[in-house]
């Protein structure tokens, strides 16, 4: 399938939601609000939750099925204080040895005056940093589609696994092709060159699991990559809970320290 | 054509979803005779100056280039033009002091991009760097340190593999030895033509100054213009004290991007180091001149002790 079918899978408006995944995955989702500074950015969800009898911080990214949720949701773009109630509740989880996981379907973080007052950039960039250093297992999953800086705020984890049709790109095939060749409407080349399916970067070793998905995308049958999905994140939070936090860390640095192609003479 | 100056260079300022309307609507809020006046413009800016010449884009002032001398200063309205690392190190450490790291480290093209092997070649010709930042240890004042300089004149300073590997290392060094770290940024953001390998260095840098943190050991940051993207994103906003050039573009997304969005002009001071000093992004605007002795205070302060000191 060309990369661009996916990128519009992934963008689809009947595609299931971070809350679809967490109210079917977990029970008992105790939704918590606000980053304690601002205001509470809807467009991203958080709480605690049981996965299978165990007590998770689960955190979404949210978008909207309709123009009204949509307009609450702002289109599953966060503002800093969206980043920073996600770094809140993670340091909670931290607190009371939770795991952590996060559900990511963002275009990107809000670009707007707002975003940039309240320091946008500081607020990805700190939870780059938190991330690292968090002492409980962290699993992120892309659910849909993963935009740049905005989808990294959230995958500085232990394992960062793909939905089958989501998307994960340093930017949108539109505005790569916009930047590179200053013509948007040669997104579909751009979404070829950029490798930015999930099967891509599996092989780039950027995601370590793929979850399939039905012919059309997840929202044909739900239930099927919902309960996929839920059975791995099951065997894998035990894993990870195995090790001991010494382990998990070294190993979560290297992960990310591997990245880059350069040549040395 | 300077609508498009920080889109054209290759660089992300920007994460949305639809860039193309928001890129139209820019053009649409444009009007024609603004157009015609900016292409006249141009044109008359291209007659009026002579050989060896330069523009000051804030007062006009035409003057020889090396009017602008070692600190790259307007001597009429004080503007800062954009120093390369080179000259910025030479402003900046003490004489002869600088050991640089990784000299010969180039990018490949790991997504078998068109035209970027050319393009960081014929760049590697122009400006004599292999990428777009020069890493290495100096001292300053006496005091040592280790030092990372982004350079603009690359590929915009974008963030690649390249830059982030050698980011990465001079943290790394820095750890192990205990040094403080300066970093210099000056970026258009994620290197577009690495695509996520450029995302992933964002994360890959952050870790290791997360490292250099646990430890107990000092990072400044100084923002020089333009610091944006994945940069601001990143390394640029987690120093234990960052520093800012006056009137330095610094954010996250691009002010164009912003304005196709929201429809209307924003205020020339968005966005600037003193607009950041203002909403409590940055710890203090430094004059260029002050840079060497400020970072030296800042150094003594944290009892950085120079060579040879007891």
């Amino acid at each position: 399938m060309p990369a661009y079918d996916k990128v519009k899978i992934a963008r689809k408006v009947s595609r299931p939601t971070a809350l679809d995944y967490i109210n079917h995955i977990f029970d008992e989702f105790t939704e918590l609000h606000g980053d304690r500074n601002f205001r509470d950015d809807a467009a991203i969800v958080g709480g605690v939750a049981l996965l299978n009898g165990t007590p998770v911080t689960v955190i979404g990214v949210q978008k909207g099925k309709t123009m009204e949720e949509n307009i609450e949701r702002n289109f599953g773009q966060p503002h800093p204080e969206g980043y920073r109630k996600a770094l809140r509740l993670m340091k909670q989880a931290e607190k009371f040895h939770r795991p952590v996981i996060n559900f990511i379907n963002t275009s990107g973080a809000y670009c707007g005056v707002g975003a940039e007052e309240r320091g946008q950039g500081e607020a990805i960039a700190r939870n780059l940093l938190e991330m690292t250093n968090l002492k409980v297992p962290t699993i992120s999953i892309l659910i849909g589609e993963g935009g740049s800086g905005g989808a990294l705020a959230l995958a500085v984890t232990d394992r960062v696994w793909m939905l089958e049709n989501s998307v994960y790109a340093v930017l949108s095939p539109e505005g790569f092709a916009s930047i590179l060749w200053k013509d948007s409407k040669r997104a579909k080349e751009a979404a070829d060159v950029m490798k930015i399916t999930a099967e891509d970067l599996l092989n780039l070793n950027v995601v370590e699991k793929v979850i399939k998905e039905v012919d059309g995308g997840a929202q044909n049958d739900f239930g099927f990559t919902a309960n996929l999905l839920k059975s791995k994140l099951e065997t894998e939070v035990e894993i990870l809970q195995s090790k001991d936090i010494d382990t998990l860390l070294a190993e979560r640095y290297d992960r990310f320290r591997k990245f880059g192609e350069f040549a040395e003479e | 054509m300077k609508l498009f100056d920080n889109i054209k260079s290759g660089i992300d300022k920007i994460s949305v979803d639809n860039l193309k309307g928001k890129v139209d609507a820019i053009k649409d809020a444009m009007p024609k005779k603004e157009k015609a006046e900016k292409a006249e413009k141009n044109a008359e800016k291209k007659e009026e100056i002579p050989e060896g010449h330069i523009k000051c884009p804030s007062c006009g002032n035409i003057m020889e280039k090396k009017a602008l001398g070692q600190l790259r200063i307007c001597p009429k309205c004080a503007k800062l033009f954009r120093m390369n690392a080179k000259d910025r190190i030479k402003a900046i450490a003490d004489k002869d002091s600088f050991e640089e790291f990784d000299i010969n480290m180039e990018s490949k093209n790991p997504l078998n991009f068109p035209d970027y092997s050319a393009k960081v070649k014929s760049l590697q010709e122009k400006t004599g760097l292999k990428d777009a930042v020069k890493t290495g240890k100096c001292t300053i004042g006496g005091r040592p340190c280790v030092i990372a300089v982004m350079d603009s004149g690359f590929i915009m300073g974008s963030l690649g593999s390249v830059v982030g590997e050698k980011v990465t290392r001079a943290f790394e060094y820095a750890t192990e030895n205990k040094m403080a770290v300066i970093v210099f940024t000056c970026s258009g953001g994620a290197r577009m033509q690495e695509g996520i390998l450029s995302l992933m260095q964002m994360a890959k840098v952050s870790a290791a100054v997360a490292k250099h943190s646990e430890a107990g050991l000092l990072y400044i940051t100084v923002l020089t213009d333009p610091t944006t993207g994945g940069v601001t994103a990143s390394y640029a906003m987690l120093g234990d004290i960052i520093l800012a050039e006056p009137k330095t573009l610094i954010g996250f997304a691009g002010r164009r991007v912003i304005e196709g969005t929201i429809k209307q002009k924003l205020p020339d001071e968005f966005q600037t180091s003193e607009f950041l000093l203002e909403h409590g992004f940055v710890d203090a605007i430094v004059e260029r001149e002050k840079l060497p002795e400020t970072l030296e205070r800042i150094l003594k302060l944290h009892n950085i002790k120079k060579v040879g000191e007891e």
